[in-house]
């Protein structure tokens, strides 16, 4: 059974579809890329599946059933930018918010969820800044915050809004290190990616989305010039045939 | 003054009023918490206001005083209020700001109006209605601190209860939808929260400031902790504190309005953490750049002092430096200086010789030390990815001696790729200037090979 599957999902915000009729079905235990231009819809397709954005058709199934029922399954990374780093908390509570959807309405997370939250922590090289204020992390630790509170939610199915964005390189190598972790023990990685030069080398498939679905398959395959400009129209130049090593976007 | 403090104190209504402000402090103070994290102090302070109308609608529908009936028309107008700013900001190009304001100053107009309106008629029950707008304690009687009592404590025990969901939902909406919280019911629960909160407290600190009541004890608990709950402990307690002071001193002098004197109090607290919080507050940051300053200023004139000799022991000059040597080299006051090196003097790690300043023995040890240190951290920074295992943000305290063996050795290894190795061992510092001045020539020699060697 598919660990994601969507059918003719189309998303609208006003009266402009951002997505337009996207069918797609993802491999299980694979690290999945989803790539296109600014206002693609990436991060609103991730929104549309975890059903925070109100659907205008089509449906989405996690392991064959609905996402509500499916819930514990799924681990989220919102961008980092979304939330004010400021609210007094430190890292580790952060993290155990990953749990509150296993501890239920009305209880507290007990000594069992801080062992879990303590070692999401650990796997990514934060567990001495536990105690820390989240405002006091630099912009790559609060990433790792809030990877770690993923990791946390125990869940079959990850996705990820723009993990890399604004991150030092350590914390990047970190990430993907974590992502290649995950994808040994057989999880799902859906990562919303914004660099193209990194492609190739992070991800197993590739979905290029610009508003439609435009390619989806094994990176290798579906990562070509044609496919590349189909999606981002004219404005990629490539200075190079092979989609590999350099190009220039232009604006 | 302390003997009034005891006969106030003794008189049972003041014991009843003040029990009223007490727990409508900590409810307050509770709420207003999560009112400014989630950015809504304005809305706080649209709906106290905007209840105005509601109260005297209600006076004029049931044609006496009563505080059930107050409650509810209050808490509509107020829930009214609240749905007109949110359709202007939806259907217009209006931004939050303006329509609060737009709506704010409507609904307290239009109540002012009534209450005129209200006080003119010939009916005898009208009067205390006024006390609405600036708020007075002492005219609580006994079911109205009964009600204010209730619902506070009911407040407390739904936050309380909630308080998971409700600090999810604060900090961070999409997740808490994600992980299938009701997000849209916390949102209208919570609001209807904060207006129950707002609601009370209008007869005891009035419409015009009760929107303080929320604020001031909860950005005040903020200066003191890092953490949600502690943090709405300590707003409780500042509104209780603050409820208390106000109904006491308001009651002391002649009926005076309660809300001024509440919010004055609670003012008075909230420049109290505003300076002397630790961490947060204006001394402790003030102390804490001072002290940061003072250890890089002599960090500076050590790395100085040294980075001139490691130059100079290539050459046949001698390492002795002027001020003007130091300063063209780094730039700081000369005041500055002046009080380092005589600070540095003191502590044996330089001497003077006339007009010229050289690195003691001891001076050298430590000149050293703080040299290797910042140029491993500038290796660091240059090759941040090959170190991941280090993380280091830039608000930690960056020691090479913290760093494991074989991590430190590969930083030396780079530095000295780099040419960025102290050259110059600590221990030739001690020999003394003349000595070095005897055999200058032949140990400029072997400094330069082992300067090569390197």
């Amino acid at each position: 059974m598919n660990p994601i599957q969507v059918s003719n999902l189309t998303v609208a915000y006003d009266r402009k579809p951002v997505l337009q009729e996207v069918t797609f079905q993802m491999p299980e235990g694979k690290l999945i890329g989803v790539v296109g231009p600014n206002g693609a819809g990436k991060s609103t397709l991730i929104k549309a599946i975890l059903g925070l954005v109100p659907k205008a058709s089509g449906s989405v199934e996690i392991y064959g059933k609905s996402y509500r029922t499916q819930r514990k399954l799924v681990g989220y990374v919102p961008q980092r930018g979304s939330v004010d780093w400021d609210f007094p908390t430190n890292a580790l509570d952060v993290v155990l918010m990953g749990r509150y959807g296993h501890v239920g309405w009305f209880r507290r997370p007990g000594k069992k969820d801080t062992a879990i939250a303590m070692q999401a922590l650990d796997k990514v090289g934060m567990k001495e800044y536990a105690d820390r204020q989240i405002s006091q992390l630099s912009g790559g630790q609060q990433q790792r915050v809030f990877l770690a509170r993923a990791l946390a939610q125990d869940a079959t199915v990850y996705f990820m809004d723009e993990p890399f964005v604004g991150v030092d390189a350590a914390t990047e190598k970190a990430i993907i290190s974590l992502l290649n972790e995950l994808k040994a023990q057989g999880k799902t990685v859906l990562v919303v990616h914004h660099d193209l030069q990194t492609v190739k080398e992070y991800f197993d498939w590739t979905l290029l989305l610009n508003k439609q679905k435009i390619a989806l398959g094994p990176t290798e395959e579906v990562f070509t010039v044609e496919n590349l400009q189909k999606t981002y129209g004219g404005r990629l130049a490539f200075l190079d045939s092979q989609v590999s090593p350099s190009y220039v976007v232009q604006p | 003054m302390f003997n009034d403090l005891i006969l106030t104190l003794q008189d049972a209504n003041t014991q009843w009023v003040l029990f009223g402000t007490i727990l409508l402090g900590v409810a307050s103070g509770v709420l207003g918490s999560f009112a400014l994290l989630r950015k809504q102090s304005l809305i706080g302070d649209a709906m106290a206001h905007a209840a105005l109308p509601g109260i005297c609608l209600a006076f004029l529908l049931y044609g006496t005083k009563s505080i059930g009936w107050f409650l509810v028309g209050a808490a509509l107008s107020g829930l009214l209020a609240t749905y007109f700013i949110q359709v202007i900001i939806n259907h217009s190009r209006i931004k939050e700001d303006t329509a609060i304001g737009l709506v704010l100053s409507v609904f307290f107009g239009f109540g002012i109006v009534l209450l005129t309106k209200i006080a003119q008629s010939e009916n005898g029950n009208q009067s205390g209605l006024d006390d609405f707008i600036f708020g007075q304690a002492a005219s609580l009687v006994g079911n109205d601190v009964r009600v204010i009592s209730g619902v506070a404590v009911v407040l407390l025990i739904v936050t309380w209860l909630l308080f998971k969901e409700l600090k999810l939902f604060t900090f961070d909406r999409q997740f808490a939808q994600g992980i299938g919280l009701p997000t849209g019911l916390l949102n209208g629960l919570l609001m209807a929260l904060i207006v129950s909160a707002v609601v009370i407290g209008l007869q005891a600190v009035g419409v015009i400031l009760m929107a303080a009541m929320l604020i001031t004890p909860a950005i005040s608990a903020r200066y003191w902790t890092d953490r949600l709950d502690r943090m709405v402990i300590v707003a409780g307690t500042i509104g209780a504190l603050s409820g208390m002071l106000g109904t006491l001193l308001s009651s002391m002098a002649n009926r005076l309005p309660t809300g001024p004197v509440i919010v004055l109090s609670a003012t008075v607290i909230f420049l109290i953490s505003l300076i002397f919080a630790p961490n947060r507050g204006l001394v402790s940051k003030g102390l804490k750049l001072y002290r940061i300053r003072k250890i890089v200023a002599r960090e500076t004139v050590l790395q100085t002092m040294y980075d001139l000799s490691e130059e100079a022991s290539i050459t046949n000059k001698k390492l002795l430096f002027s001020k003007e040597e130091l300063l063209t080299r780094r730039k700081m006051a000369v005041r500055k200086l002046d009080s380092n090196l005589k600070r540095l003097e003191k502590e044996g790690y330089v001497q003077r010789k006339e007009d010229l300043w050289y690195l003691t023995e001891s001076g050298g040890y430590e000149a050293h030390e703080i040299v290797l240190n910042n140029r491993l951290f500038e290796i660091y920074t240059m090759y941040e990815m090959k170190f991941a295992s280090l993380q280091f943000a830039t608000n930690d305290v960056w020691d090479y001696k913290h760093i494991g063996s074989s991590t430190l050795h590969e930083l030396e290894q780079l530095m000295a790729v780099h040419e960025r190795t102290p050259k110059l061992e600590p221990k030739y510092f001690g020999e003394g200037e003349t000595l070095r001045k005897k055999k200058s020539s032949q140990r400029a020699e072997k400094r330069k090979k082992e300067v090569k060697s390197l």
